[in-house]
């Protein structure tokens, strides 16, 4: 019987990025990983269905003809196992880190918050995570990012890291990816993370992700779906990067909830240092100046808000609002459209461009609710919403919708609440 | 001084919509316009030209009607154009892009050294605020984003002073030429186009750049040389709570509900 030419597959030496794709590909179990996670093919196994060649997304492994021209593919054989005998340095990448962001010894909330998802990525990997922390006089964060679940903490403490600044953080940042491969990088997508995580990802000819809204990881192919609001926020998007290691995403505060914090909780610390003499650098920060909040409630810290948008028609309306806000120990914010309208100043712009809360309750009243203003209040614990409009996509995301007119509740239910609050006295 | 400006085409997103129906973008119609914050980045550059004498060109990867930025910037008081526009370059992520215009200015560098390059803080289609420190990186430029005040320029020292707005303080930076730096919207005001300005505008010959010239390997550039890629794209489907009528004689069992709710979550405190 005349068969078909069967294939065989092989690795290609130095392409590999121990994605972990092949393996599972595979229908007749032909392929394991090697501890550097690249795959061992069985040749006596391998029935030559190419499905390992097709999910590989780095072209590692490449179909060959085993009879035939023996002659040519015996020696190349060789090559490639004298390739990995030499130990080239080729990597796995595995490891959850994430970018410690502090400004004198004191870590931005978004911090912890990351180490909080990023525990549920390393969980589903099954790898450690790791907290960075780059600064000077920051080794008490060691442990504060232990408690927040950090599994290894890698510091470089040193004078020349103390004031921010792009170049040497992003030195230090891309220094130790390289030398210990992570295959996740998530930093806070504050001013300062980005200002970060763009160089940070050149340097590294990786893929960067902005302002994810979800992290999640694809098991079966090993890569972290990051989702993100995409054209101006119009709409979503999943986006992946395949092909380059690490998997860098930017995540806003208060996108992710902070994890509990256990005292006591250890993480292995791993000292570095980083050589960059402070003559080379090319900046130099001469002042820092905090910029006092003009208005003192940042809303991203409370527990309700009372939000209005084009529906309130003016500044004065607000004042119901505040009168509401009161009775409920919350604070008055509002839409892009309030804001643009001057009736609130942009600190308590919720939304894409302006603040992500997470309070116990959002009160919305004449907002629309464009992608762009659901994207920073969705994930409050309780949402009401008041609209004129049945159609408003507010009432996608509330879980109480009032299809009314915020002139005629919101004064009814500051009535209600002023008797809740302060029962009527009996006078006699 | 030369000053290169990094300028986007991009449509305007206000615009943009979702087909209620299909949950696709509806894209059609939606016009072109200068991404806003590089707006700003060209007015900067044309106030430090006003203040310490430079010359400015403003630098645009993107399809052929992208000219229209350039044209625009001119009009303003820009001296040059340069428009990097090839197949090859479509579909880069900011990867790709800050590759594209990295190289690009390396070879404007070479022709008249570059000094300065300032990029708009990030774009209103992409928003990622990438390409700015990308471009600092690729140079090995000093990098300041998010650049609300150019205090000092200082041609002898080759330094410029800079505030920057991070979230919650300003930082004052002084930076070795050359540098990038990014701008926030708050940094100036953006002037109008002269007349004359705009009819000389409309006629000057703009440089195009392609492939050809800048010779990158198409491996590194495009939809190919970005790692980033979108594998779905979707309107966010939710769970819907529960919706009552509120109007008129509904009124007050729809307030009542609320209070209902309020004691139910335990909001209203003890
Ligand atoms: C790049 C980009 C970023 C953006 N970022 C943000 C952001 O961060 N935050 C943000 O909020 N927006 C943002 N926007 C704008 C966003 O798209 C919407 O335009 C905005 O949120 C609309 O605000 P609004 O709901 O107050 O106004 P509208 O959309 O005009 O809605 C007003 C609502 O009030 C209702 N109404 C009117 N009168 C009454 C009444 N008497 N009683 C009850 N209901 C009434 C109407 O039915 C309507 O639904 C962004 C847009 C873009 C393009």
């Amino acid at each position: 019987m005349e068969k078909k030419k069967r294939f065989k597959v092989r690795l290609l030496p130095g392409k590999c990025i121990g994605c972990g794709r092949c393996e599972p590909a595979c229908p007749v179990d032909a392929i394991r990983y090697d501890e550097k996670g690249e795959p061992i093919i069985d040749l006596e196994k391998c029935i030559g269905c190419l499905k390992c060649v097709k999910v590989c997304p780095a072209a590692a492994i490449d179909k060959f003809l085993p009879e035939g021209d023996t002659g040519g593919a015996e020696p190349e054989e060789t090559a490639e196992s004298e390739a990995i005998g030499e130990g080239e340095v080729k990597r796995l990448w595995r490891g959850v880190w994430v970018y410690v962001e502090q400004m004198d010894g004191k870590a931005e909330p978004v911090s912890w918050q990351l180490l909080g998802k990023g525990k549920e990525l390393a969980q589903d990997l099954g790898v450690e995570l790791a907290a960075l922390v780059l600064g000077n006089n920051v080794e008490h964060l060691v442990d504060e990012a232990a408690g927040y679940g950090a599994d290894k903490v890698y510091l470089i403490d040193t004078p020349v890291l103390k004031d921010y600044r792009a170049e040497t953080h992003m030195r230090s940042c891309v220094y130790l990816v390289e030398k210990y491969s992570p295959e996740i990088l998530l930093i806070g997508a504050t001013g300062l993370g980005r200002d970060l995580a763009g160089g940070v990802a050149t340097h590294l000819e990786t893929g960067l992700t902005a302002d994810c809204t979800g992290l999640a990881i694809d098991k079966e192919n090993r890569l972290l779906e990051q989702t993100r609001p995409a054209f101006g926020g119009n709409i979503m998007a999943t986006i992946l990067c395949e092909k380059a290691r690490p998997q860098m995403a930017s995540v806003r505060p208060n996108v992710m909830l902070t994890p509990p914090f256990v005292p006591g909780r250890k993480a292995t610390l791993v000292r570095e240092s980083i050589s960059i003499e402070e003559k080379d650098t090319l900046t130099k920060v001469l002042e820092i100046v905090p910029i006092q909040c003009e208005t003192s409630v940042d809303i991203t810290a409370v527990g309700v808000i009372v939000s209005g948008g084009r529906g309130l028609v003016s500044a004065e309306n607000f004042r119901m609002l505040q009168e509401l806000a009161d009775l409920l120990g919350g604070v008055v914010a509002g839409s892009r459209s309030a804001v643009d309208a001057g009736w609130i100043t942009h600190q308590k712009q919720v939304g894409q461009t302006g603040k992500t809360v997470r309070p116990k309750l959002y009160v919305a009243c004449g907002i629309s609710g464009a992608i762009q203003h659901l994207v920073g209040m969705q994930d409050a614990e309780y949402i009401i919403a008041i609209n004129k409009d049945k159609h408003a996509p507010i009432f996608d995301v509330a879980h109480l919708g009032i299809v009314g007119d915020v002139f005629e509740i919101v004064p009814a239910m500051i009535e209600e609440l002023r008797k809740v609050k302060n029962p009527p006295v009996c006078e006699t | 001084m030369h000053i290169v400006v990094c300028a986007k085409m991009v449509p305007d997103t206000t615009q943009v919509s979702i087909d209620p129906v299909t949950n696709t973008l509806v894209r059609e119609g939606v016009p072109f316009i200068t991404n806003p914050f590089d707006d700003h980045a060209i007015e900067e550059a044309l106030r430090i030209k006003d203040a310490y004498g430079a010359r400015v060109t403003v630098l645009s990867m993107g399809p052929a009607p992208a000219e229209t930025v350039l044209r625009k910037a001119i009009a303003l008081g820009a001296d040059a154009g340069l428009l990097l526009s090839d197949r090859a370059f479509g579909g880069s992520d900011t990867l790709a892009t800050s590759k594209v215009l990295s190289v690009a200015i390396a070879k404007l560098s070479d022709q008249e050294r570059v000094d300065l390059i300032v990029c708009g803080k990030q774009t209103i289609d992409g928003d990622t605020a990438q390409v700015g420190p990308g471009i600092a990186t690729r140079l090995g430029y000093a990098q300041v984003t998010l650049v609300d005040k150019v205090l000092d320029v200082d041609l002898d020292t080759r330094r410029i002073t800079v505030r920057a707005k991070f979230d919650n303080r300003h930082q004052v930076v002084e930076a070795r030429l050359p540098a990038v730096i990014t701008v926030v919207r708050e940094i100036n005001t953006p002037r109008y186009p002269t007349v004359p300005r705009r009819l000389y505008a409309e006629e000057v010959q703009i440089q195009v750049w392609t492939n050809e010239m800048l010779k990158l390997d198409p491996n590194t550039i495009g939809l190919k040389g970005s790692p980033t890629w979108v594998k779905r794209i979707f309107a966010p489907e939710r769970e819907k709570g529960e919706i009552v009528m509120g109007l008129g004689k509904e009124k007050e069992k729809a307030v009542r509900l609320i209070m209902q709710k309020l004691a139910d979550w335990k909001v209203l405190g003890p």
